[in-house]
């Protein structure tokens, strides 16, 4: 087939004009977009307002859609957890029964902890949730991970608050429009957080790497490389993240890092809940130095 | 194809002329809507699949500058770094227009061989400049292309179906 060749314009002085033009104007396209691509680069939240108008359209669309998906989707789970109830029940039993000294033996540390933090008269800031809200969808054709929360400033959400989901943290927010705002995942290549271990408190980072995982770094050499089972929480450090929060659980030993899988599994993501930025206790006062 | 209308009949409403390619394209943008969160890059970039369907058959559907609204539409909804398709886009697209210059007949395997590079260009074009390159992303980006290679006849399909429609309208 000869290609149609609509674009050539013939012997009309006017044709020939407007495609030129037309020529003109999409050159100029390629140095508009590497103009625009620089602000963005240099200044991220530059179309943040244009982000969030969009959203506020795409968000409601998103959230219906999902709600009829979900209810056809749990159908079949329904009707297979009724086959498979017997076994479970005494399961769960003998769970609940293993479970129960556990659960005694951390209530009474908690209490002994509250006691001992009011002894010491700590000032810690208070873990307050804002809001719980819908994950409604991502950005699933681009190698950056955000998720679209269904809730925004009118709620209360704004930008740098941390989001976490009913397993693990989420992420945080990095943008927040009128009723939407944009979140910042944890498995995102430019997310990195301070995290611990939860059985004695190594100190890590955890930076997410693009493909769903996070590789997480110990801070101090001396602690010792994380090893495969290690659960790590966040740590407080940096004021944004409020400390005790599950993000991942280390799979594999690297070899100056390890890789970990994060607690709160994005697919499995509905709802999430936004907490207020933590912001860890000012310095002591400098010492009265006067003699 | 049913018998060709009269030349002198009236074939289309000069709203439908445009607004059902406009639409498309912008349909296919907006597929990143769906609600769903994904682990990684999963998604083919239909908007930009159906805006070159519409180049590749239909020359004259759209202006030689369309990539730039189509991709900044594409921006605010893809999570990528605004301009970066706007940029790409059109580059891609003025790439396809010097290389129409040159080939003398084309048939759709040659349409999709140059829709593949379009959209490799634009996807690999679009990880470098949204992550940084010691991101873990590679293996996935390549499976996101042959995934978006071997769906670009399915998009041709539906947009020669609405092409048809058009012409109807």
């Amino acid at each position: 087939m000869a290609s149609p060749r609509n674009r050539r314009p013939g012997y009309s002085r006017r044709a020939q004009y407007s495609l030129f033009i037309g020529y003109v104007i999409a050159i100029a396209g390629v140095l508009v977009g590497a103009v625009l691509l620089l602000i963005s680069k240099l200044d991220p939240p530059a179309f943040s307002a244009l982000r969030a108008g969009t959203a506020e359209v795409t968000a409601p669309v998103s959230w219906g859609v999902g709600s009829v998906v979900r209810g056809i989707g749990s159908i079949p789970g329904w009707i297979g957890s009724y086959f498979g109830v017997h076994g479970e029940n005494a399961r769960l039993k003998e769970q609940v029964q293993r479970q129960e000294q556990v659960l005694l033996k951390a209530r009474a540390i908690a209490y002994e902890n509250i006691r001992l933090k009011k002894l010491l008269n700590m000032r810690e800031p208070a873990i307050e949730d804002i809001i719980n809200a819908r994950l409604v969808s991502s950005s699933a054709s681009s190698t950056r991970r955000y998720a679209l929360l269904y809730a925004g400033i009118a709620q209360g959400v704004h930008a740098g608050m941390p989001v976490r989901g009913p397993d693990g943290l989420v992420g945080r927010v990095i943008e927040a429009g009128p009723d939407t705002a944009r979140v910042l995942m944890v498995i995102d290549p430019e997310s990195v957080i301070p995290v611990r271990r939860l059985k004695d408190g190594a100190p890590g980072f955890a930076a997410g790497r693009g493909d769903g995982l996070l590789e997480v770094r110990p801070i101090a050499m001396t602690t010792g490389q994380f090893a495969p089972g290690d659960i790590l929480v966040t740590s407080g450090t940096g004021g944004i993240f409020p400390p005790n929060v599950p993000v991942a659980k280390v799979t594999e030993r690297g070899r100056d890092s390890a890789l970990a899988m994060p607690l709160a599994r994005p697919d499995a993501l509905d709802f999430a809940t936004v907490m207020k930025a933590y912001l860890p206790p000012p310095p002591p006062p400098p010492q009265d130095t006067r003699p | 194809m049913s018998r060709p209308p009269s030349a002198f009949a009236p074939q289309t409403s000069p709203t439908g002329q445009w607004l059902i390619p406009v639409c498309s394209v912008i349909g296919g943008s907006l597929v990143t809507a769906v609600p769903f969160i994904a682990t990684f890059p999963v998604l083919p970039p239909f908007g930009l699949m159906v805006l070159l369907a519409w180049r590749l058959m239909r020359p004259d559907a759209l202006r030689v500058w369309a990539p730039i609204p189509f991709g900044l539409f594409d921006d605010l909804v893809s999570g990528q770094p605004l301009g970066s398709a706007v940029m790409l886009w059109s580059m891609a697209f003025l790439a396809i227009d010097m290389l129409d210059q040159r080939l003398v007949s084309r048939d759709f395997w040659q349409d999709w061989v140059l829709a593949s590079g379009a959209i490799a260009f634009a996807l690999i074009g679009g990880r470098l400049i949204a992550t940084g390159l010691e991101a873990h992303v590679d293996t996935l980006l390549l499976f996101q292309v042959i995934v978006a290679v071997l769906l670009y006849p399915f998009v041709a399909r539906l947009v020669a179906w609405l092409d048809r429609k058009r012409g109807r309208a």
